[in-house]
């Protein structure tokens, strides 16, 4: 009798360990999930407020800056026709450091590399401002974050991680965004978690933040430490969750609850 | 200090203070301020707002009233007052004939589930109002 | 200078009633939060807006805590003649933020 039951527990803990990953089919972005107040604050490019760091960031592409007293533009020209697509495939390996860097790292390697400036802060103005000029001229087209060889220990650790249990809530990103999808949590409809609007306008912030804002927000949610801006788990989770969600269009800025 | 208040500290961030919140007599009151003796009738004024919100932030606000705007018939204001927030007081919208159309949107804050009032005052110095409840349930994973 | 978007037609006809949409980059800081010290953060808000048209008021906002970040107000003007439309955000301390937007009326 007690091998039984030890036998259908531990049946019933692996059924509730193992967690499914989302059909392609089945998957929505948080647009999907919003309201139609939300959805119409995010469709209207004159009323978005994720907007107005844009504009901003239209600004800062051509500000000349640091020692090489270059811009943006300098370089890379017009940047709806040179960043259209960039932001998609963003984490992208960086062949020199041989790991990936999400848009905002890469941002700043090119500050302090090409333009010889300070890096800009973690959820500074600025970098915001950027991000969201670059992440819109990918407005529309689908995640298409390229995971070769090089890549693969940092998409598998991201994975990893997403499974992970966490917090003294002990849930993982996945328990909630590949098995409860669609539920409720308090008020909320729980998403399935697919960046495809960031940096997004989120209506919690009142400002504009990035993923990595929106990761280390979650883990506190679940009384997790976050992970520093930057670290290396942060970046392998970002590149899951961009392949979790490649095909799917980019919507920045999204306007988010 | 309440449990929530220690775990909040203990993140180290933005919290809020028990604040005296307005109330319904309050509402009314600065309504009273507003219209004096005059008599509020409902009617002629729509007030927009989404019956529930995720997040009582950023909620989208949309007042119209019927009145064809000319120089002898036309909205001079639009007052938006609040039920439960801090301060009965929202926004105050001076419009006249020159805007062809009584009609402004913005977005509000509300710290709860209340009724928004909207009042009108007309170029005869009639006054109109709508009214609407918004239910403002908050997020689960607030970043406190 | 707040980023600000304003968003009015560039032209219309005589008569034409035109909307307006404005979006000013601004935290509106109530006054009713607390730092993580207990301290209350001051009260830092937008609490006029001005629309004028060749001089003329067309449009006034009186804004209160209530209001949300970045402020967004939209609202609607009678094309009346070519000319300059006038948008002025004022705070509690008195700072004038403004901007101005050219219409051709035919």
């Amino acid at each position: 009798m007690r091998v039984l039951l030890a036998a259908g527990l531990a049946v019933a803990a692996a059924v509730t360990a193992a967690t499914a990953e989302i059909d392609p089919e089945a998957r929505r972005s948080g647009y999907d999930f919003a309201s139609p107040e939300i959805r119409a604050m995010q469709d209207d490019d004159t009323a978005n407020p994720g907007m107005l760091w844009v504009l901003e960031g239209e600004t800062l592409w051509a500000r000349k800056a640091g020692a090489a007293v270059r811009s943006c533009q300098d370089c890379h020209g017009d940047a709806e026709a040179s960043m259209r697509g960039i932001a998609a495939r963003y984490p992208a390996l960086d062949a020199v450091l041989a790991r990936p860097l999400d848009l905002e790292q890469r941002i700043n390697r090119c500050r302090t590399e090409n333009q010889r400036a300070e890096p800009l802060a973690w959820e500074s103005e600025d970098l915001l401002a950027l991000t969201a000029f670059v992440a819109r001229q990918s407005r529309g087209l689908p995640i298409a974050v390229v995971a070769g060889p090089e890549l693969r220990p940092f998409l598998d650790l991201g994975k990893e991680l997403f499974r992970q249990r966490e917090g003294q809530l002990n849930l993982s990103c996945s328990q909630c965004h590949d098995d409860n999808w669609g539920k409720r949590l308090a008020g909320s409809v729980i998403p399935q978690g697919h960046p495809t609007g960031y940096p997004i306008y989120r209506l919690e912030w009142q400002s504009l933040g990035s993923l990595q804002r929106r990761l280390r927000s979650c883990m506190t949610g679940v009384r997790a430490e976050p992970f520093d801006y930057g670290a290396p788990q942060g970046v392998a989770l970002e590149l899951y969750l961009m392949e979790r969600a490649r095909g799917m269009p980019m919507d920045t800025p999204a306007v988010l609850p | 200090m309440t449990r929530r208040r220690i775990l909040l500290a203990g993140v180290g961030v933005v919290s809020f203070a028990p604040i005296a919140r307005a109330t319904q007599a309050e509402m009314a009151e600065a309504i009273r301020d507003l219209i004096g003796e005059a008599l509020l009738a409902p009617g002629k004024v729509k007030l927009e707002l989404p019956s529930i919100v995720e997040n009582g932030n950023t909620v989208p606000l949309t007042v119209s009233v019927e009145s064809p705007m000319t120089e002898a018939d036309h909205v001079e204001s639009i007052h938006i007052f609040n039920q439960k927030n801090p301060q009965p007081y929202v926004a105050a919208f001076h419009l006249g004939p020159r805007a062809g159309r009584a009609r402004v949107a913005t977005r509000i804050r509300l710290a709860d589930s209340q009724r928004v009032v909207a009042v009108a005052r007309l170029s005869d110095g009639s006054f109109w109002s709508d009214n609407a409840d918004v239910i403002v349930t908050l997020a689960a994973c607030t970043e406190q | 200078m707040a980023r600000v978007m304003i968003n009015i037609p560039p032209r219309a006809k005589r008569g034409e009633i035109i909307e307006i949409k404005t979006l000013i980059q601004h935290p509106m800081e109530t006054g009713y939060r607390l730092d993580n010290k207990g301290a209350a953060i001051p009260r830092d808000i937008i609490s006029r807006f001005i629309c004028s048209y060749n001089g003329d008021e067309v449009f006034r906002a009186e804004l209160f805590p209530a209001i949300s970040a970045n402020p967004f107000i939209a609202f609607s003007t009678v094309a009346t003649k070519t000319g300059e439309l006038v948008f002025t955000w004022i705070d509690d301390n008195g700072q004038i933020q403004s901007e101005i937007r050219q219409i051709t009326v035919e």
